[in-house]
């Protein structure tokens, strides 16, 4: 074919690796993100610790899968958190935000539908109604938030501050102490819970397949990008590894989750409900991946293609590079700044809904102090408060990496304060190291 | 072959223009006033430019040179005036606009965000996307080459952060930005003074190149002897009006910068003013 011949046989090399057995050279050919590459190390370091330290506590089935729910809350709200951060701005009002639009989703499912419209408990479009409403209260709250910071020009620190009391306030205000209980059957799945709130086996497979058949050809693809233009590839070996390592942690992730059982009570019900015989040790019923945390994979996968592959995310970014630079381009800055908040408060609906989800109700001081993990999370995961630089993976992992520790001390039987003197010490180092590498790595 | 061509008593029979043949005017701004609070930046300035030309801007600090120029492209509203462009009246109300008149601006540091590669930058505001509008990052770094390539052979760095690259690097991004999306009318304020010597050499070469393809430039710079090198008119600004606007082949150094220091047109500075300079 033509197209065939026409691809240029001249590539260009002023990019290739140094030649020479460098190690550090050809870990560069290979362009993975160094940073995430040592984050995903300290994970590494964190877990066998807090597994040593516990006797074998922590590296298993059950608490994996736990932090895998406890973390998804925590990683949706903190891409969202990368953008603002990246633009300059913080947003510390998604703890309140969470309560407020958590609260509003469970009185739409506890008492708007049911008893307001009359309509009853456990329709099965309630909890679709009361994700909707919520979704769209987060973009509402998020939009009067950032017109304030861009187009009225009040600093966001100050908006959000604003918003951190208010929001809270409106949920006792309208709440009276109340706590609201329970959620929807349908909506209940959000959460996470080990049976109801996971796929099970079969899907948590077909999953997997997916997700290694996307890795696959995304590195396919971009080869032939690369190609196509005349540009150096990466080297075959590193994409061969790169997609072996890929596709093996999904694998391992199934298998782990797979390998958590349902509890013997749900396990037994479940046996009797649909007349399935026992065998002797009683039924075992794989869990599989959490919904939340397919969510949180469904979320990383759109917020890094929003950050990193349109307009929106390029504007986000050199906003906070220069924003005289973004306004001589012609980018219409304050509108960027207003979605980004508008994208957070969205995002902080969905954090809500799997929360209260999980608790099966929604409790007045629902999401206090979200916010410090959010913030923890993102700035863990590499995002820098002068402006300009952070990644949605790397966030991801940060809100992992502060979940481990919270639940690894938690198995430690750590007390409260320690646990948050902890998390600080943690939260500041990792900015400190950050903050000296790249120093050294700009001279 | 077209009648024009076939013609030639037809040429002969336009007025004469003996020596240069008619360059069009590209932009003619009129009467433009800005005013910050009590400060009159701008003040009744009446300028314009032509296809190949460069006209140096020079005066002493807050003479109110770049806020002229912000208003051309489209970075601040005038208070008052016109601006034509090819002859017709131009709207101008945001750097957008400007940009779809063939305006381009470079200037000494705003113009580049330091976190993004030089394809991001060059594309700034201008991305090139797909069918689906997702970023096509490939064909923007092409686009880049390929322009580079002609302005600045050197110029490797296509993956990294700008802010990595050396200030001619960055002012060559700059200018490949401003050449790519065929600047017909370029405004370069202070294009040289964050670089060095060679580099500075290698942006006047390009403002030449520029200029000999056609691209009428506005360009702002302290350095006097730059805009005599490189101009083919000067205009002075002082305390925000246009003291005068002389044919660099008419002038000597010494007239101009008499002109800025006095804030008077070349007829009024008298000879003693100028041996006083150098007093
Ligand atoms: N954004 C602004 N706000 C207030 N005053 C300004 C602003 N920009 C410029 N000025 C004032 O306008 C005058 C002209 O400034 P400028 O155009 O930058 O001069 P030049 O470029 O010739 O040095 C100065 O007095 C300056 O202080
Ligand atoms: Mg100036």
């Amino acid at each position: 074919m033509a197209e065939a011949s026409s691809v240029p046989k001249k590539v260009t090399r002023e990019e290739s690796p140094p030649s020479g057995p460098s190690l550090w050279g050809l870990l560069r050919s290979t362009e993975i993100d160094m940073r995430l590459l040592g984050m995903i190390g300290l994970l590494g370091l964190i877990w066998i610790g807090f597994n040593v330290m516990s006797g074998g506590l922590f590296l298993t089935p059950r608490n994996l899968f736990n932090l895998s729910v406890q973390s998804a809350s925590t990683a949706i709200m903190a891409t969202g958190m990368v953008l603002i951060i990246v633009s300059r701005n913080i947003d510390l009002s998604v703890g309140s935000m969470l309560g407020f639009i958590g609260y509003t989703m469970a009185m739409v499912q506890v008492e708007w539908i049911p008893k307001t419209l009359g309509l009853g408990l456990d329709q099965p479009y309630t909890w679709l109604v009361a994700l909707v409403i919520g979704i769209g209260l987060g973009a509402l709250i998020g939009g009067l938030q950032g017109v304030l910071v861009a187009y009225g020009r009040v600093p966001a620190f100050i908006v959000t501050l604003g918003g951190l009391l208010v929001w809270r306030a409106l949920i006792f205000r309208y709440a009276q102490g109340q706590t609201l209980a329970p959620m929807d059957k349908n909506y209940q799945m959000l959460g996470g819970a080990p049976a109801t709130g996971s796929m099970g086996d079969v899907a948590s497979w077909i999953l997997g397949a997916i997700v290694s058949a996307g890795i696959i050809y995304t590195l396919v693809n971009g080869r032939r990008r690369r190609l196509k233009y005349g540009f150096q590839p990466r080297p075959r070996w590193a994409e061969a590894i790169i997609g072996a390592f890929g596709c093996g942690a999904v694998i391992v992730a199934i298998l782990v989750m797979n390998n958590y059982a349902w509890p013997e009570a749900l396990a037994h019900q479940y046996a009797i409900d649909h007349n399935i015989a026992e065998p002797p040790g009683g039924l075992v019923i794989p869990v599989g991946i959490a919904y939340p945390v397919l969510i949180a994979l469904g979320v990383m996968l759109v917020m890094t293609y929003m950050a990193t592959r349109r307009r929106f995310g390029r504007y986000v970014f050199s906003i906070g590079g220069n924003p005289d630079a973004a306004e001589l381009g012609g980018i219409n800055v304050r509108r960027t700044l207003t979605l980004t908040f508008v994208l957070m408060g969205m995002l902080t609906a969905l954090s809500a809904a799997v929360q209260t989800a999980r608790l099966n109700s929604a409790v007045t001081n629902l999401g206090t102090q979200a916010e410090l993990d959010v913030l923890s999370a993102a700035v863990i995961g590499g995002t820098s408060f002068s402006g300009g630089i952070g990644t949605i993976p790397g966030a991801v992992l940060g809100a992992v990496v502060m979940q481990s520790l919270r639940s690894g001390m938690l198995l430690l039987r750590a007390d409260s304060p320690t646990q948050d003197i902890v998390v600080g010490a943690v939260l500041v180092a990792a900015v400190g190291v950050d903050t000296y590498f790249r120093n050294r790595g700009s001279r | 072959m077209s009648a024009m061509e076939g013609s030639p008593t037809a040429m002969d029979a336009t007025p004469a223009q003996p020596f240069a043949p008619p360059r069009p005017t590209l932009v003619e701004m009129r009467d433009i006033n800005v005013a910050f609070g009590g400060v009159h930046a701008v003040r009744e300035v009446t300028i314009d430019l032509r296809a190949g030309e460069v006209v140096g801007l020079v005066g002493g600090n807050g003479a109110g040179k770049s806020t002229l120029m912000r208003v051309l492209s489209g970075a601040h509203p005038a208070d008052s005036g016109g601006i034509m462009v090819d002859g017709k009246p131009a709207t101008i109300s945001n750097p957008r606009d400007a940009k779809t008149y063939g305006i381009e601006t470079i200037y000494q540091t705003l113009a580049l965000a330091d976190n993004i590669d030089a394809p991001g930058n060059m594309f700034l505001g201008r991305e090139l996307t797909d069918r689906t509008g997702t970023l096509d990052d490939a064909a923007m770094e092409s686009a880049t080459r390929k322009v580079m390539g002609r302005l600045n052979p050197n110029f490797k760095n296509f993956k990294t952060a700008v802010m990595s690259l050396s200030g001619g690097q960055r002012q060559s991004v700059a200018i490949a930005r401003a050449v790519h999306f065929n600047a017909r009318i370029l405004i370069m304020d202070e294009p040289t003074a964050a670089l060095g010597p060679a580099e500075t050499e290698q942006v006047r070469a390009l403002i030449r190149q520029l200029k000999s393809e056609g691209i009428g430039i506005f360009l702002i710079s302290h350095d006097i002897h730059d805009v005599y090198d490189l101009s083919d008119r000067i205009a002075v600004m002082y305390h925000g009006r246009i003291v005068g606007i002389v044919n660099k082949d008419e002038v000597t150094t010494d007239e101009v910068l008499a002109m800025i220091i006095m804030g008077k047109p070349l007829e009024k500075v008298t000879s003693e003013e100028i041996a006083q300079l150098h007093g």
